[in-house]
This record gives C-alpha cells, sequence and structure tokens, in this order.
C-alpha cells in the first residue's frame, strides 16, 4: 500500500504527459483534418522512406563509432586507481553541464570553410578542406554528443566485473588477448547494448544537429517531423504518423537489444 | 498539517501566476524577434512608455517564423491580445477566422498609413490588419568573388556553377520557391502546380550548389565571408553592409517579394480595446519613428519616412525605385492543395530530388522484424542446446 502512495506522483506524472499524448498521437495518425479514420497518413509516410533510410544510416554509422571509441575509454577508466576512476567519470560529464545547443554551435565555428581547423590548416600551407555541411560533420556532431552514454554503461558493467574471473581465466593459461575475448567482452556485452539504445534512439530522431552541422541539405527524420507541425502546411496527422512509424521501428529495436541483453544475463 | 500547507502555498501560487497573466490591466503581444525598439542604443523603450501612458502592461513574446505564431493560434491554447503576422499569414488566419475585425474609430492614428500600404492584396478590405513594417528580398553578394556590376545581378546568379558551395537559400519552402518562381518569371502565388513543379525541378538542379539551406545564419555566414551568395531580407541586410564592407546588397529589378507584416489581433482577445490602443499607439509617429530606426525596416508611414535623414531616406536597399517596387509581388495564403503540394516538393528538393517509396519502407520495417525473430530464434536453439 505505502509503496503504491509513493508511486502515484509519478503515474499521475506519466499519464499526463506521457501516456495521454502518446494517446493523441496514434489518434491524429488515423485521422483526417475533419476527424475521420484514415490510412492515408500511414501510406503517405511511405513515400519519405529514403529520409527514414538515411537517419537509420546515420545513426548506426555514429553509434559504430561511437563504441569503437566509447569501449577502449570505458575500459581504461574501469582498470586505473578507484579513487581516480570517480575524477574521470566527472571529467567526461563536465561538457554536459554546457547546453546541448551551445555545444554543437560551436562545432560549426570549427568545422566551417573559414573555421578554426581550416585556419590553421592554411597557415601551414595547407588547403582548405570542406568539412561543414556534410554526412561526417553530422556523425561527428552525434558522436560528440553521444558518447557519454555510450561509456558510462560500459563502464558500469566493466568495474562491476569480478577480479576472480579474469585470475580464473589466466590461471587456465589464457593470455590477456584471450582473456580480453572470451571473458571481458561477453560479459560486458549488456553495456554495450544498453549503450547501443542510449546512442542509437537518440541519434535516429535528432534533427538540430542535421539542421546546424549539416546545413539543412541533409534531411532526416526529425527534420521531416518539424516540417509537419512548424512548417508551411501545419500537417500534424502526417507528423503523428511518421512519428508513430519511427516509434515502431525503436520499439522493433529496443526489443532486438532486450533480447540480446536478457540471453547476456541468462548465460551468467 | 504540513500537507495544508502545502497545498495552500501551491494554490496562492496557482492563482497569483493567473493574477499576472489575465489583468485586465495587461496585454499580450506576440511579434518577431527584434522587431521593436527595447531602449538599448538610447531609443525609447516602446513598451515601457506606453505603460507609462496608459497604465496597461506589456507581454511582449516573440516567435522565429509565421508558422510558429499559426500553430499557437490555431491550436487556441494561446491567450494572444495583438500579433504580428505577415501578408500570407494574415490572410491564411483571416481564412481561418482566426483574426478579430478591428475598430478604426480606437485606431486614428491608422491615417497615417500610406495609402499605397492600405486594401493590400493579404487583406483587400483592410478590416483586420494594420501595416508595420514592410521590406524586400535582396541578394547579399561578397564584392571580392563576384566580380559583375551590380545591375547585371539577377536571381540567376543563385545558379551559376561558378560559385558553387557559396550560395546560401532559404531553410523555407515559401521563401525559396518565391525566388525560383520569380526567376522563371511566374507569380509567387501561383496556383498552377506545373509551375511549382517546374520551379522545384529548378531548385533541385540548384542543391549541388547550395552550401547550407538556413534561415539567421545568413547574417553571420555572409557577414564572415562563409559565403558568397545569398537571399535575405533588405531590412536585416543594413547590419552586415555596416559591419564589412566587402558585401553588396542588391535587390533585384526584375522582380522580387515584398513583404508587408502587420498588426492584428487575435479572435479570442479579451482585451480587445486595450489592444487597439495599443496598435494605435505604435502608429503614432514618434513611436513609428523609434521602432524603424532600431530594426531598420521599412516604414508604411509617409510622415515617419519624411523625418529619417537622407541616406536611409536615399538609400535603394530600403526606399528602393518605383521599377524594382512595381515588379514587387506581395504573398498571399495559397490554397490547401497548393500548399501541401509545395511541402512535398520541398521535401524532394531538400532529399536532392528522391523521396523514396512505399515499398522500401516495408522492406526497411521488415528488415527489423526479421532481426528480432533471429535474435529470438538464436536465443531459443541456446538454450535448448543447454
Amino acid at each position: 500500500m505505502k509503496i503504491r502512495l509513493t508511486l502515484l506522483p509519478y503515474l499521475i506524472w506519466s499519464a499526463v504527459f506521457v501516456i495521454i499524448p502518446l494517446m493523441l498521437v496514434i489518434i491524429f495518425a488515423f485521422s483526417t483534418p475533419e476527424g475521420n479514420f484514415t490510412f492515408n497518413n500511414i501510406i503517405l509516410v511511405g513515400k519519405y522512406s529514403y529520409v527514414f533510410l538515411k537517419s537509420i544510416v546515420l545513426g548506426l554509422v555514429s553509434t559504430i563509432v561511437c563504441i569503437c571509441v566509447g569501449y577502449p575509454m570505458a575500459y581504461f577508466i574501469s582498470k586505473i586507481k578507484a579513487k581516480y576512476q570517480n575524477v574521470v567519470i566527472m571529467l567526461l560529464m563536465i561538457p554536459m553541464w554546457t547546453s546541448f545547443l551551445l555545444r554543437t554551435y560551436s562545432w560549426m565555428t570549427i568545422l566551417e570553410y573559414n573555421g578554426l581547423i581550416n585556419k590553421f590548416l592554411s597557415s601551414v600551407g595547407i588547403s582548405k578542406i570542406n568539412m561543414i555541411n556534410t554526412p561526417g560533420a553530422i556523425v561527428l556532431g552525434m558522436v560528440y554528443n553521444f558518447l557519454p552514454y555510450m561509456i558510462l554503461p560500459i563502464y558500469t558493467i566493466l568495474a562491476k566485473t569480478d577480479e576472480k574471473v579474469i585470475e580464473a581465466a589466466q590461471d587456465l593459461g589464457a593470455n590477456n588477448l584471450k582473456v580480453f575475448w572470451k571473458v571481458i567482452f561477453p560479459l560486458s556485452i549488456p553495456g554495450v547494448v544498453s549503450g547501443f539504445t542510449m546512442v542509437f534512439v537518440p541519434s535516429v530522431s535528432t534533427f538540430i544537429i542535421s539542421k546546424m552541422l549539416g546545413g539543412g541539405s541533409i534531411f532526416v527524420i526529425g527534420d521531416l517531423i518539424e516540417m509537419q507541425f512548424l512548417g508551411n502546411t501545419y500537417n500534424p496527422y502526417l507528423g503523428s504518423a511518421i512519428s508513430l512509424v519511427l516509434m515502431l521501428m525503436i520499439v522493433i529495436c529496443m526489443g532486438i537489444m532486450n533480447q540480446l541483453d536478457s540471453e547476456e544475463n541468462a548465460n551468467t | 498539517m504540513k500537507n495544508k500547507i502545502y497545498f495552500s502555498v501551491l494554490i496562492i501560487a496557482f492563482f497569483s501566476i493567473n493574477l499576472c497573466f489575465a489583468t485586465n490591466n495587461s496585454i499580450n503581444v506576440y511579434s518577431w524577434g527584434e522587431f521593436i525598439s527595447n531602449g538599448s542604443d538610447g531609443n525609447m523603450n516602446v513598451n515601457e512608455e506606453f505603460t507609462s501612458l496608459t497604465g496597461i502592461k506589456v507581454n511582449y513574446k516573440t516567435f522565429q517564423n509565421n508558422e510558429e505564431l499559426y500553430a499557437k493560434i490555431s491550436s487556441g491554447g494561446a491567450d494572444y491580445d495583438v500579433i504580428i503576422p505577415s501578408d500570407y499569414m494574415v490572410s491564411k488566419l483571416i481564412s481561418k477566422g482566426l483574426l478579430a475585425k478591428l475598430n478604426f474609430d480606437n485606431i486614428p492614428n491608422y491615417s497615417l498609413i500610406s495609402d499605397e500600404f492600405k486594401n493590400l492584396e493579404f487583406d483587400p478590405t483592410n478590416s483586420y490588419s494594420v501595416p508595420y513594417m514592410w521590406g524586400l528580398i535582396g541578394i547579399f553578394y561578397n564584392k571580392k568573388e563576384v566580380k559583375v556590376p551590380e545591375s547585371d545581378i539577377t536571381w540567376d546568379i543563385l545558379w551559376d556553377s561558378k560559385y558553387k558551395d557559396k550560395i546560401l537559400m532559404f531553410d523555407n519552402a515559401r521563401d525559396s520557391f518565391a525566388i525560383s518562381l520569380l526567376r522563371l518569371g511566374y507569380s509567387i502565388n501561383s496556383k498552377d502546380k506545373d509551375c511549382w513543379r517546374k520551379a522545384a525541378d529548378e531548385l533541385i538542379k540548384q542543391k549541388p550548389l547550395v552550401q547550407a539551406y538556413v534561415m539567421d545564419q545568413i547574417f553571420d555566414k555572409i557577414g564572415n565571408e562563409e559565403a558568397v551568395l545569398a537571399p535575405y531580407y533588405a531590412g536585416d541586410a543594413a547590419v552586415v553592409l555596416k559591419n564589412n564592407s566587402n558585401i553588396g546588397f542588391v535587390i533585384p529589378k526584375s522582380g522580387t517579394n515584398k513583404f508587408v507584416d502587420s498588426m492584428c489581433i487575435a479572435k479570442n482577445s479579451k482585451r480587445k480595446a486595450e489592444a487597439e490602443k495599443y496598435i494605435n499607439f505604435m502608429c503614432s509617429t514618434p513611436v513609428a519613428l523609434a521602432n524603424v530606426k532600431q530594426t531598420g525596416y521599412s516604414t508604411p508611414q509617409r510622415e515617419v519616412y519624411e523625418l529619417l535623414s537622407d541616406d536611409i531616406k536615399n538609400n535603394k536597399i530600403f526606399y528602393p525605385d518605383d521599377e524594382t517596387l512595381k515588379n514587387a509581388q506581395i504573398f498571399v495564403n495559397l490554397p490547401e492543395n497548393i500548399n501541401k503540394f509545395m511541402d512535398e516538393l520541398w521535401i524532394e528538393v531538400k532529399s536532392g530530388g528522391k523521396t523514396g517509396n512505399s515499398w522500401l519502407l516495408v522492406v526497411i520495417l521488415f528488415v527489423f522484424v526479421i532481426m528480432y525473430l533471429l535474435v529470438v530464434l538464436y536465443k531459443k536453439r541456446k538454450t535448448t542446446e543447454k
């Protein structure tokens, strides 16, 4: 009884701000402006499949880059002395105290054609490179912004790994590489999985990064949805339908991740 | 006991918030950012002046584009009294019945508006709107890289492959299409889908040359010489020209878009008389002069124009010659089907001409589901093996 009562504030919160809005999105996705039922919005979403594909590819690439960069970092943190670990984690979090928008905006001044990097390059006599407004710039922005979400869960798992398991493997004659691939990495899969979800989901649905670093010329799902709500035609019905399809993809994706996650848990 | 105190604090807080918003002694104004004289640089603080004159407080909020305004007003949740939309949005709001008819007896200063700004296409009987500012769209160019005489610059220059990756375009369907339509010699309010199709094809052709699609950033990017060519609104152009002498601004004589931002009152305003008082105040010559001086847009009031300094009065950017003005077109609201068509075409332009088909989306979803099933199957096999 007591537990239920303490849950109440959150239940009210989620009912008002999560469940009802979600219902509205579903209702809007299946209705015409006149209020009749229709499948038309969902069918129209199909017209923008390239936009979906592009967003998924960009999200996937940045998630993979995040794993490649984040895993070694998390491994390193988990190996240093315990008292320094907290400091390093703090240092990782510090950039996140600055506004997301501001951090992305500053990448603009770094990557621009007359930006910091190109100014440096031209001062040492190398010709300027066009970096901003490319898919690469967007991936960079995503990796930069979401990397901590990859490092933290992997670090948490690695730090929890029982030293005895590793020692046992070493006793049985495994070299360092073997210990890593056969013991540490499989044990850390749940961390990688939750890191994957925490990076992939926001990367697929972001729009401000693509707008700032992609110069508006690389059109992703976030842009498409924003356009339906704040665009010229103001079509919240199509916007809701697009959001619904996106949600469906993310739910399936989370399902896959969940399966992988529970599998590893079952094994251990 | 504790609970009681908590709740009473909540209730008091709730009511005091309500009081701030709903007293008859305040009005809510919703306008563009940096579109009023706010007391900086020694100019008049218009809103404070109004409060001290009438005792009515002004809650001044700003929006970024007309669509944001429309989303707020049409959802009905917003409580705005005076709003300042642009031309086509005025006509859209009128057609949706979201504007209140003005009582011009309360706005005697309306007589100060020049005749050529009365009864414009977007409000033909001029019963809903009072023009506030106007301006034209022109082209920024960097004199170091663009060696063409200014009189030869037309919209075609934005399609010139010589300036590849140095051209900016508006990140806004209506404005970008207007440029493409003007270039092809069509009306910017065309109701013919073929014209829009052709304009879109031209924009798709232009896309590889475009560095970025942006709005306010045009300002920075042109000022820092990051880009060489970009269309923009004349009012804001003056600031860039003042800060960087390499930049020029030209308004194509062959035709451009003229925008008129007007003051209107929202249909559900509960303080209409006060709102009209505010509009009247904004039209009084000293106030309008202060606003024009600070914002840099052009004024629709003859008397205010006469009071401006000669270098502004004679500046072709703000007050161009008759030929340019004659060829300039004003946006009106497009029919619903054209609006939809334009948005679809715009997505096509932004995605480089191809947006895909339904099958691909089905395939993507299918791949996701297959992956899910594979994982489940793999898991099952593993557990049975054990």
